[in-house]
């Protein structure tokens, strides 16, 4: 995961001095704390990769003479079919309508949000549809 | 000691064996709802973001035909204002973005890594059903009483405000703004994940496709731009709504926040916008060149720097408030030539002592490279801010951005004719597309060249009429010619598709091409894979069939290429079927 | 079974076709440089003012760069395209990297963006300077017209829509002008003086002009602002100085009370303007 975690990490430096030479340049805020944002945002998960890169033996797609057999076994889990998608997207529409046509589309909006979530998360922890 | 620990598992799970064939699940507008197969949605995205285009791409003839006399009559002010508020939303949120991320880059990123599928597969479809529910709010606009959004679609503040744009067709704009909004950062979350955490064995992160690699840029970007975008239209419908002043001078507020935010995500957005088209260009002009793609590091390379910098432009796009910081700006815009051109100059040396194979696809991404560098090239103009003060609001600025998303266009045709075959297991009609190309490539210089000049003229952008200069009509006009041409193009597309429906199929590699897509069945099967070859460069299916013709080995090999015998042998008998 | 034997790989010969390329792009060059004293405009042109000169000049500059790079750039794609179009089913020399090519073209155009970059300051600091001057325009931007007073004088000019009301400043004089908007964001722009500025509400932008040349000049609103957007235009009439002081003296004194009318039916106009000569159809 190392290389993983250099992009990151020196995308987030390079915010870092971009940020640092605007914000003390131009005093302009708004700016200043979106790239500043920016750095942080980069600097998380690189200095999680980076973290974790240490730790970790090497993965077969890391290993440049790796055969394919030695990625062997589960991949992930891949949930195949599922309403949920659906259901999540629908209630966001209505949640969306009701910010312009009124309170009243917060009914269906949150209703099938609600069981888009309860429905997706059982799903998931049954292992899903295949 | 640091203990070694086993790698972080992604996902627990069940495996799937080898049950490929009998795969069984609903079908029809069932199979579609719930689909969670990254090839279908991605397929969908693609479908519906071509549609998209078709809608922009009726308004921009509907405003040609407005500014075909100096005092058009074709629509009124107030739905012109409509018009071109729409096609540039439209096109820039609704087609250009979900057809680069959400469509190609969705089906084609986890079979160039060797993947089964994208790493979150149910949030790929709600990322879909996001962006489907994001277009529909858009457009609902136009059926409400004050009509649908018309303060361009950059929205500016205080026009924006409430005072200024009541109605519901701008809240339609930012509600589906919002769904697309989230939409696309979670095709960003999905993507870095999947190549992350979904590669192949053999395949390290330089050794995988260049489009592969435009596409996580694309996604860090997504990432990093689109929550600034979400937090401003959140605080633009505040604003509207809410009684808050983020915005408004009579409250305390400054207007010129909004284009900071605005601009924070609008900049990175057409590089977002960009990347994945000048990864599907690479791609296609390596394969019709027979050779690699020249300079794969400094591609990469160049790619991050693109990213990089494209989130220090953004005020760029402020130069004539009088409010930003003009030299910080103008040398970060510049710089920004840099990388590009380097770009451009791989793409050469890609073609260089190749042999050109000038299929459908190769004209496209040709037309796009000639295209983009006419628009690269007068982007650096409006990189010098006492430049950019005389063309800002111009037509020389329409036709600089026209002349960059043509180039997209284009590029992104070339991608479904090189990919379609990949994707549906059929080809689409060579000779229909080379007439299709003609007309696009020809017909996007015909409409943009005018305008550079009626931009230098002083003609201002987002005018329905233009009374002081008639003369105009002339440049108008050639440029509506163009605009016809581009049109009759995509006719002519979607009557190729038409003509060419499962009439020419084709097997695995038709293109003889060079990365892992093209490794297994058109279209693929359940899960992407039955076998795969070792991955041993950024090229594993030329190095499996042209073993005599190898790439160097990337990504941390030695650079003494295996014994041939041994590949071969490795190949046949470590290409195993995929689990999960 | 033999070992495969790879090409060498980054090797390309020098020679024969660098110099054929060499000798293309010296021909429009030295075309360019014995075509005589003039420099073409590349579109542009030089403007009424002395910050549009420098402007244009800018542009020139720009433009020679943009010919040279990109004339290079089309030649060579063309000489691709052209000369290595497939001629059988052989596989081509899989060369994949060229280290002195590749560092010659990200060099090359980091130093050629450093000399852009050093042209722009030169003219971007003659045009954002305020140097002191005796003449100052207040411009007033609101939907959807002008209005310029005169401050010291109650001298003031303003027009809604097509009546394009005109700014009149004198020639061979710095004029300071200081912009703003009563409500939404407009653009300040004159074609002949290549040169436009926000009009914010809440700010005050300030931009110092002289021009060269008298003679009336065309400008309008460059920043979408609303319905009549198309429509607002004004004018900037350059005349000699002592013509502007009798101008000023006499609107001074006739229009004192005409323009505090004018001032109150704008605040309280619900800001529908004329409408213009032609009429096509609003909503």
């Amino acid at each position: 995961m190392r290389v993983e975690a250099k992009i990151l990490l020196s995308l987030g430096t390079f915010f870092g001095v971009m940020c640092a030479v605007y914000w003390n340049w131009s005093l302009e805020n708004a700016g200043g704390v979106m790239m500043f944002a920016g750095m942080l945002l980069c600097f998380l998960p690189g200095s999680y990769y980076y973290w974790w890169s240490r730790r970790m033996k090497a993965r077969p797609e890391d290993d440049p003479h790796a055969t394919q057999s030695s990625g062997a076994g589960v991949v992930g889990s891949f949930p195949g079919t599922s309403i949920f998608p659906f259901t999540l997207g629908m209630g966001a529409f209505f949640v969306v309508l009701a910010l312009v046509f009124g309170i009243w589309f917060l009914v269906p909006g949150i209703g099938l949000f609600v069981w888009a979530m309860l429905g997706g998360t059982a799903e998931g922890r049954r292992g899903g549809n295949v | 000691m640091t203990d070694v620990l086993d790698p972080p598992v992604v996902l627990s799970g069940d495996g799937h064996g080898e049950h490929h064939e009998e795969h069984h699940g609903p079908t029809g507008i069932l199979k579609w709802l719930t689909t969670t197969d990254h090839k279908i949605i991605g397929l969908s995205y693609t479908v519906t973001s071509v549609i998209m285009l078709v809608i922009g791409g009726l308004f921009a003839e509907i405003i040609r035909a407005q500014l075909s006399s100096p005092n058009g009559s074709i629509v009124s002010l107030a739905q012109y204002n409509e018009l071109f508020t729409m096609h540039g939303s439209v096109m820039i949120y609704l087609f250009a973005g979900p057809f680069a991320f959400g469509g190609l880059a969705n089906i084609i990123v986890p079979i160039q890594i060797g993947a089964p599928d994208m790493a979150f597969p149910r949030l790929n479809a709600l990322s879909y059903w996001l962006y489907l529910m994001g277009a529909i709010t858009m457009l609902m606009g136009f059926f409400t009483a004050g009509g649908a959004a018309n303060f361009g679609w950059v929205a500016y503040a205080p026009l924006s405000n409430s005072i200024n744009t009541p109605g519901a067709g701008a809240d339609l704009w930012i509600g589906g703004l919002l769904l697309t909004g989230f939409s696309a950062i979670f095709t960003g979350v999905n993507l870095t994940a999947t190549i992350f955490y979904l590669r192949a064995p053999g395949m390290t992160m330089f050794r995988m496709p260049i489009f592969t690699w435009n596409m996580l840029v694309t996604a860090i970007l997504i990432l990093l731009a689109f929550p600034v975008l979400t937090a401003g239209l959140i605080m633009l419908y505040c604003d509207r709504h809410f009684g808050t002043h983020i915005f408004s001078v009579a409250g305390g507020g400054v207007p010129v926040l909004w284009q900071h935010i605005f601009w924070f995500w609008g900049h990175p957005e057409v590089y977002i916008l960009a990347l994945p088209f000048f990864g599907m260009a690479t791609e296609i002009i390596a394969v019709f060149s027979r050779k690699p793609v020249f300079g794969y590091k400094s591609m990469v390379f160049a790619t991050l720097s693109i990213g990089a910098l494209s989130l220090g432009v953004w005020a760029h796009h402020m130069f004539t408030t009088g409010v930003v910081l003009l030299p910080f700006f103008s040398i970060m815009s510049l710089l920004i030539a840099v990388p590009t051109g380097i770009k451009i100059f791989n793409w050469i040396g890609t073609m260089w002592r190749g042999e050109i194979w000038f299929s459908t696809a190769m004209l496209m991404a040709l037309g796009f490279l000639f295209t983009f560098l006419i628009g690269g090239l007068t982007g650096v103009y409006l990189a010098s801010p006492p430049l950019d003060f005389f063309t800002h609001d111009t037509y020389f600025v329409v036709a600089h951005f026209h002349s960059i998303v043509m180039a997209l266009v284009l590029a992104g045709m070339g991608g479904l004719y090189y990919w379609g075959p990949k994707i549906t297991g059929y080809m689409l009609n060579e000779r229909l597309g080379k007439i299709q190309f003609w007309f696009l490539f020809i017909g996007t210089q015909v409409f943009t060249f005018p305008q550079y000049i009626l931009g230098l003229d002083g003609m201002p952008r987002r005018v329905a009429v233009y009374l002081h200069d008639p003369q105009w009509k002339t440049l108008n006009d050639w440029s509506t010619f163009g605009a016809v041409l581009v049109g009759i193009s995509t006719i002519i597309f979607v009557v190729n598709v038409a003509a060419s429906w499962k009439k020419y199929p084709v097997g695995d590699n038709p293109w003889d091409a060079q990365t892992l897509e093209w490794f297994t069945t058109s279209p693929p099967p359940h899960h992407n894979f039955y076998r795969l070859p070792q991955i041993r460069s950024e090229r594993p299916t030329w190095d499996y069939n042209h073993p005599e013709h190898k790439s160097l080995a990337h990504g941390g090999g030695t650079d003494e290429p295996p014994p041939l015998a041994a590949t071969l042998t490795s190949a046949l008998e470590h290409g195993q079927e995929e689990d999960g | 079974m033999e070992t495969p034997t790879l090409p060498p790989q980054g090797a390309i010969k020098h020679g024969g076709r660098w110099r054929r390329v060499r000798r293309f792009i010296a021909l429009p060059l030295a075309a360019l440089a014995l075509s005589g004293c003039t420099v073409p405009s590349f579109g542009a042109h030089a403007g009424a003012t002395v910050g549009s000169k420098s402007v244009y000049h800018l542009w020139q500059g720009f433009s020679i760069g943009a010919v040279v790079i990109g004339g290079f750039v089309v030649i060579l794609f063309c000489y691709a395209i052209l000369r290595f179009r497939r001629k059988g089913d052989n596989i081509p020399r899989q060369s994949q990297y060229h280290l002195p090519a590749e560092v010659l073209y990200t060099v090359i155009p980091i130093l050629v963006v450093f000399g852009l970059f050093a042209a722009t300051l030169v003219v971007e600091n003659k045009e954002v300077a305020n140097p002191k001057t005796n003449v100052t325009v207040d411009v007033n931007a609101f939907q959807w017209g002008w209005k310029f007073t005169y401050p010291g004088t109650s001298t003031s000019v303003i027009g809604q829509t097509t009546q394009a009301p005109t700014m009149v400043i004198p020639v061979d004089t710095n004029v300071h002008i200081n912009l703003t908007s009563t409500d939404v964001i407009h653009g300040f722009y004159v074609k002949e003086f290549n040169f436009s500025r926000y009009a914010l509400p809440g700010v005050l932008n300030q931009f110092t002009i002289q021009a060269v040349k008298t003679g009336t000049f065309f400008g309008q609103c460059t920043q979408l602002c609303g319905l009549y957007h198309s429509l607002m235009f004004f004018n900037v009439k350059v005349v000699t100085m002592p013509q502007y002081t009798a101008w000023l003296a006499s609107t001074s004194n006739a229009a004192a009370a005409a323009a505090a009318k004018a001032t109150t039916k704008q605040q309280t106009d619900t800001g529908v303007p004329t409408k213009p000569a032609t009429s096509h159809g609003d909503n």
